[in-house]
């Protein structure tokens, strides 16, 4: 059935139509720089952004130690791995899912990446087993939340305690170490001005981004978390959807955990202990709501950036550092309290 | 009814961004009377309810109930001023008991710790129910009364805070026709309490069935308020649309084909279905009538794969279909429209360009990724031709009229060049123009050689629609009727599974 035929209908009983044809697409797709950048920060992004360039204005005027190039290019590598495991978990939460072994993933991925190296095996085999590691966990996830029909945060608190039992059992609680030098540039080396944690991070942010927000997959992550129902009845594969998100945030937190590892040159089996809140924390901040069906991965981006200057600022200043989870856990809430009153201005 | 104004509504105005809900509005209602108030989506009747309810602020105006100005600031105002209102949605906690529910938030207690006085609830209740003449258990929970005695209960709610004016929304749209009487005998009830009742409706038959008098909106802007005995049911229609909406008969050209388009064979469905039978041919429109509960949209959902079938085999066009899930359904060319669009049809935080491309979006796919310049060619085409009300494509769908929301939703579905499209109740809650439209562009649908199954409440409608129309109760197929030989008697016969004198039942 064709617009044209319907359109034959329209005649019959001349209703007013309004024809938004072009100019809608013009809306939506505005040119130029400027079109590029409008695209990039919707209206909620900007929001948070804002916060995070004031936070930094503010940090360069009350403290010298801010905005050296040393200084902005750690806090940029400490909160690189943090936010890589955003990304998948912005995937998860947009399914209005939640992800907590993460943390365990980056413990457990890490810890067998650490022990292939110190084993002799190649430093690509030994990075992939990590990887792998970490993708078939949340490759488990998927499994349980999908067939088995498990809740999310049911299935995903059942893994966390797995994966941080099995590094416990391989590891006896001992750090694993050396490293070939090789292996430690990953953590500790640069391209041009950037460490490469930040670049990964960058890489990762950027192919993230366009994979929610251009692809078909995206979009269905989208209307998955919206409304599982009517996606279903729309025709998609509810399922695969969400074992795909759960899967990339295990393939992430793999891919994270060698970053980790590199950076700390050893690997120990409490790494990564609380950083799923920490990478909800980031999501959150960034806009993305926990029940699911809109967000964004830029969000969760400038959500870890702004917890990591957070953290930065406090030490900078010569805040006592058990103050800093009171800070992050002040800013959440705002966060959260100043996009539930924007949502509700939008609806009404 | 009796001449006493007791509520005036004066030059109400309220916008909304982006769009003009009301102009310049005003009612009147006389005690005791039914007034009902009428008006295309978007007309401004829910909006101007709920300036009354006090769920909006107005812009301008005033409301003089009783001979004083009132400005309510929020629902629990306009409550305590004895404006009570009944929502379509109903606002029933499902899990408590309908006494539970008549007192909620004003439990009677007892002084010192604030126990809950259960006797004297349920004795009052009691007393209400009994002022109503029905026959409820007070102490059952809400979930398992029928939704005409959930309405009941929300009456008994409004008559137990003394309201003098009830506003219901929409109170017949959930109802099946047989309990629709059992709600108009409650309503007379209380008009004779002197309870002025304001009555939200698109059903025509309803208003006139009930109504004392008829105020009609339009685009915001009040048109007509006249009694009910004064006008008729095509001025109403004509002052609803602006303009005059003959009854378009396209029965003439309707040309059915030969070709079986769409064959059910034995379909089963444990303790739902059982032995489904049917052919639809090409360009042939059936409709499907029956009561709530004889398994229409069951039937529909099993064909399209929603539900698993026990037995029985689906034929599109001569060609078995192998649907395991609603996936193969969409690649085969069955499209289905549900019932519920916001629950099971609408992404409501998405746009409504998203929500038109949902089922459709791999025809915009290239190498993975979406062209949006597309998807919008294909969304202003079917706003343009379905003249669908969007600010614009990027308009959340959450922020549109019922019937705007239906029609995007059916759009979803044209995209996908669909060989059957199974419709599920798609005029429900849904104005006479937007109403009209839909019907129009199934009868165009229909002639380009689609299938249509069109499941469907509303006797007359599914008359004038379908070529052919199944009846069905319990499960089963109860009749076949043809367009020609159809009449409501016999679908209600045949739906109720009693014998009409000398009319033999078909199917079975």
């Amino acid at each position: 059935m064709t617009p044209e035929e319907v359109k034959e209908v329209k005649e019959d009983i001349q209703i007013q139509s309004s024809t938004t044809g072009e100019a809608a697409a013009a809306e939506a797709n505005p040119g130029g720089v400027w079109g590029i950048i409008k695209r990039l920060f919707s209206f909620r992004e900007a929001g948070i952004l804002f916060v995070l360039i004031a936070i930094c204005v503010f940090l360069s005027i009350a403290t010298p130690n801010f905005l050296t190039e040393k200084n902005i290019m750690n806090v940029a590598r400490q909160f690189s791995v943090i936010a890589i495991i955003a990304v998948g978990m912005t995937y998860v939460i947009v399914t209005a899912g939640i992800d907590l072994s993460v943390g365990s993933i980056v413990a457990f991925s890490g810890c067998m990446t650490a022990m292939a190296l110190v084993n002799g095996w190649s430093i690509p085999v030994s990075i992939a087993v990590g990887i792998v590691l970490g993708t078939l966990v949340g490759l488990l996830n998927g499994f349980l939340i999908v067939k088995v029909n498990l809740a999310p945060f049911i299935a995903t608190l059942g893994t966390m305690g797995i994966a941080r039992g099995l590094v416990l059992a391989f590891t006896k609680g001992y750090p694993i170490q050396p490293f070939p030098e090789e292996f430690e540039v990953i953590g500790r080396g640069f391209i041009g001005p950037l460490p490469i944690p930040v670049v990964i991070m960058l890489v990762i942010v950027i192919c993230g981004h366009l994979l929610l927000s251009r692809t078909t997959l995206g979009r269905y992550i989208y209307y998955v978390g919206s409304n599982p129902t009517a996606a279903r009845l729309s025709g998609l594969k509810v399922g695969r959807v969400l074992v795909f998100a759960y899967t990339a945030a295990g393939f992430l937190s793999g891919l994270a955990s060698v970053v980790l590892i590199s950076r700390l040159t050893s690997a120990q089996s409490n790494m990564g202990q609380g950083w799923e809140l920490d990478a909800i924390a980031a999501v959150v901040i960034g806009g993305t709501s926990l029940s699911g069906g809109e967000g964004s991965v830029i969000g969760s981006l400038i959500g870890a950036a702004l917890m990591g200057v957070i953290r930065n600022a406090l030490i900078l200043l010569g805040v006592n550092v058990y103050w800093q989870s009171v800070v992050i856990g002040v800013v959440i809430v705002l966060a959260v309290a100043i996009d539930a009153f924007r949502q509700k201005r939008r609806v009404v | 009814m009796s001449s006493e104004i007791i509520l005036e509504m004066q030059g109400i105005s309220k916008s909304f961004p982006g769009v003009q809900a009301l102009a310049d509005v005003a009612l009147q209602a006389h005690k005791g009377e039914v007034h009902a108030i009428v008006g295309e989506n978007g007309a401004g009747k829910s909006t101007l309810m709920k300036i009354l309810a006090g769920a909006y602020k107005k812009d301008e105006g005033t409301i003089i109930l009783n001979g004083e100005a009132v400005d309510f600031r929020s629902p629990l105002d306009a409550q305590n001023s004895g404006i009570a209102i009944i929502y379509q949605e109903f606002n029933l906690a499902s899990h408590l008991s309908a006494e539970a529910n008549i007192y909620i938030g004003r439990e009677p207690s007892s002084k010192p710790f604030g126990f809950i006085k259960q006797r004297e609830i349920h004795k009052k209740s009691v007393e209400l129910f009994e002022q109503l003449n029905v026959n409820i258990d007070p102490k059952k929970e809400v979930r398992y009364l029928s939704v005409c005695q959930q309405q009941i209960t929300e009456i008994a709610k409004a008559l137990s805070l003394n309201s003098s004016v009830l506003i219901m929304d929409e109170p017949t749209s959930a109802l099946p026709e047989n309990e629709v009487k059992d709600l108009f005998d409650v309503i007379r009830r209380i008009k004779e309490e002197g309870v002025s009742i304001l009555f939200i409706s698109h059903n025509l038959e309803d208003v006139f069935e009930i109504a004392d008098r008829i105020t009609v909106l339009r685009d915001g802007k009040h048109v007509a308020t006249d009694l009910t005995s004064n006008v008729s049911r095509d001025k109403i229609v004509s002052w609803m649309v602006g303009r005059d909406i003959g009854d378009v008969n396209h029965r003439s050209d309707r040309v059915i084909g030969d070709e079986v388009v769409l064959k059910v064979e034995n379909l089963n469905r444990k303790d739902v279905l059982f032995d489904i039978n049917f052919e639809l041919y090409k360009g042939e429109i059936m409709g499907i009538a029956g009561l709530l509960g004889a398994g229409r949209t069951e039937l529909l959902r099993c064909i399209f794969g929603a539900d698993p079938k026990t037995s029985g085999e689906v034929y599109l066009s001569g060609e078995r279909c192998l649907i395991k899930n609603t996936t193969d359904s969409v690649d085969y060319g069955i499209a289905y429209v549900p019932e519920d669009r916001k629950q099971e049809g609408l992404f409501l935080g998405l746009t409504s360009r998203e929500n038109l491309t949902a089922a459709s979006l791999k025809e915009y796919t290239r190498y993975g990724f979406v062209d949006k310049k597309q998807e919008n060619i294909v969304t202003s085409d079917y706003v343009d031709s379905m003249a669908i009300k969007l600010a614009s494509h990027e308009q959340f769908v959450l922020n549109l009229s019922g019937g705007n929301q239906q029609k995007v939703l059916i759009a979803r579905w044209l995209a996908t060049n669909p060989k059957v499209l199974l419709l599920d109740d798609p005029t429900r809650g849904i104005d006479i123009g937007a109403r009209a439209a839909i019907h129009e562009l199934i009868f165009a649908l229909a002639n380009q050689g689609i299938g249509v199954v069109f499941v469907s409440s509303e006797l007359p409608e599914v008359i004038k629609v379908s070529d052919r129309i199944l009846v069905m109760a319990r499960g089963l197929i109860a009749g076949e009727f043809s367009h020609e030989e159809v009449t409501q008697e016999k679908i209600m016969a045949a739906a109720t599974e009693t014998m009409l004198c000398d009319m033999p039942l078909d199917g079975d």
